[in-house]
């Protein structure tokens, strides 16, 4: 199987501190691959570096075959993301974000409205189209920021923390609607999640990152048996140890909880 | 936008009313008329800046990181940014405008109303694009406080928006004359009620080189933006 994703040996260093401690990895097309860590361990970096947001101190990134560095568009054009915050435009109906979305990444008219249909319909939100996303729910909200995701046909969906704070009901179905179109149109869906048992029922291949570095690589089933583990969540917490992590705030938890405050539950 | 209009009318209606009189006697003729331009000039500086400055919110639970990884040049994004941003300041003012004409101002003439619809846009551009850059470099909300108090209320403050520019101690008319607002102010007056200090020409000059520069360094510092 061809590797969509590879990265070599990469570094990235924020004023002398290696957020990112020389990583190797790499995942296959079409393989729905989770991205785990604690956190501060670098995945957000990680994530940031492989969709062209951040620039790596060292190292060999490839995305579908293209440098994000050097040739940022085509990489654009190759991967959809769905970011842990939102990023839809509440003003505007569900419809009219999927145009936008369609207008940025230049689809043509006919085509963009096809498009839109399947997969609005493909997520089970066709019918609401014309409603402002203000009035959508956190779980319908997701469902159409991945629909937008994969509005210009992309190899990749990266998806972090897809199913946070969604009910199980919501989450089941997320996932179906994720694993329906991995295996229908053969994307190569790249999640981060803290949720393990869902990690472990959808993932065919894993790595987890801690501190910087991988410590652990393989299908759900291969770090169990590594780690001597009953399940994923024991596994992880075998390979990067039960210490609590990131005591400190972060501008972006200062952030989150303005937003929550300023703009009620979301 | 109902809500942000309420401080340039309270300006006018206070500062009117309680300065009138004095300065009248004073010589300076109708200070609410003297005040319009520069309570317009007001109302599109605050929400310019601001709709600038929004794009610390947006880059983290906005719209903004949808278009910052999408295959669209930062420079694009930009002029987008700024040009919707200022035309919605420009409204703002155009309201503000409408609503003096209800109490009672009345511009010199009809003609001049062009020529002010250019000065309140060049300023929306200028300001937006100002605001964008502060945004650029700023991490969260902490900053803010400090660039609202030490920046922009300054710039409010000295630029002939609330007191004429003519006769004033030479250390103000100096920093009067580095704040791009006092030019906006100066055109709009000039346009609205023929009362101007620079000159109309100066002022759109100097209005739109500084806009320029303005928006090249903004869209700079836009474009080094990492989410």
């Amino acid at each position: 199987m061809a590797e969509i994703i590879e990265v070599k040996n990469l570094v990235k260093e924020f004023d002398g501190i290696k957020a990112v401690d020389n990583i190797s990895f790499s995942v296959n097309a079409g393989e729905i691959f989770g991205f785990l860590g604690p956190n501060g361990a670098g995945k957000t970096t990680t994530i940031r570096i492989l969709t062209t947001l951040l620039h790596p101190t060292s190292g060999e990134v490839r995305i579908n075959g293209f440098d994000p560095v050097k040739d940022p568009d085509v990489v654009r054009h190759s991967f959809g993301i769905v970011f842990q915050d939102p990023s839809l435009d509440d003003e505007l109906t569900a419809y009219e974000n999927m145009e936008f979305h369609g207008v940025l990444y230049g689809i043509p008219k006919k085509m963009r409205r096809q498009r839109i249909e399947d997969l609005m319909k493909l997520v089970e939100l066709w019918e609401r189209r014309d409603d402002l996303v203000k009035r959508y729910s956190g779980g319908m909200r997701r469902r159409l920021e991945i629909a937008r995701g994969l509005l210009h046909h992309p190899k990749i969906l990266f998806l972090d923390e897809p199913t946070l704070g969604l009910d199980p009901q919501t989450r089941d179905h997320i996932w179906s609607h994720i694993k329906n179109l991995n295996q229908k149109e053969n994307i190569t869906v790249f999640f981060t999640t803290h949720y393990m048992e869902e990690a472990d029922r959808v993932a065919g291949r894993l790595a987890i990152i801690d501190q910087g570095k991988i410590v652990g690589e393989g299908s759900p089933q291969e770090l169990k048996a590594k780690t001597n583990s009953a399940t994923l969540e024991d596994a992880f917490l075998a390979l990067t140890g039960r210490e609590i992590r990131d005591e400190k705030s972060k501008n972006i938890d200062e952030l989150r909880i303005r937003h929550r405050a300023w703009t009620g539950k979301r | 936008m109902i809500g942000s209009l309420g401080q340039p009318l309270l300006f006018l209606v206070a500062l009117g009313f309680g300065f009138g009189p004095i300065y009248q006697k004073a010589g300076g003729g109708n200070y609410i008329e003297f005040l319009v331009p520069g309570i317009i000039a007001m109302s599109i500086l605050f929400t310019a800046v601001f709709s600038g400055i929004e794009i610390i919110w947006d880059r983290q639970f906005g719209f903004l990181k949808e278009t910052l990884v999408a295959p669209v040049s930062r420079f694009n994004i930009m002029i987008g940014r700024t040009l919707g941003g200022a035309t919605v300041a420009s409204l703002q003012g155009l309201v503000v405008f409408l609503l003096t004409l209800i109490i009672g101002f009345r511009p010199h003439g009809f003609l001049s109303l062009f020529t002010a619809l250019i000065f309140m846009f060049l300023i929306a551009i200028l300001f937006t694009a100002l605001g964008t850059a502060i945004a650029s470099v700023m991490e969260d909300f902490h900053g803010f406080q400090l660039i609202s108090n030490f920046l922009v209320m300054p710039l409010f403050f000295l630029s002939g928006a609330l007191f004429p520019i003519t006769g004033l101690p030479e250390p103000i008319a100096l920093i009067a004359a580095i704040d791009p607002l006092s030019y906006g102010v100066d055109g709009l007056r000039d346009s609205l009620i023929g009362v101007g200090h620079y000159g109309l020409g100066t002022n759109l000059v100097i209005l739109g080189a500084m806009s320029l520069v303005l928006f090249v360094i903004g869209s700079y510092l836009f474009s080094k933006i990492e989410v």
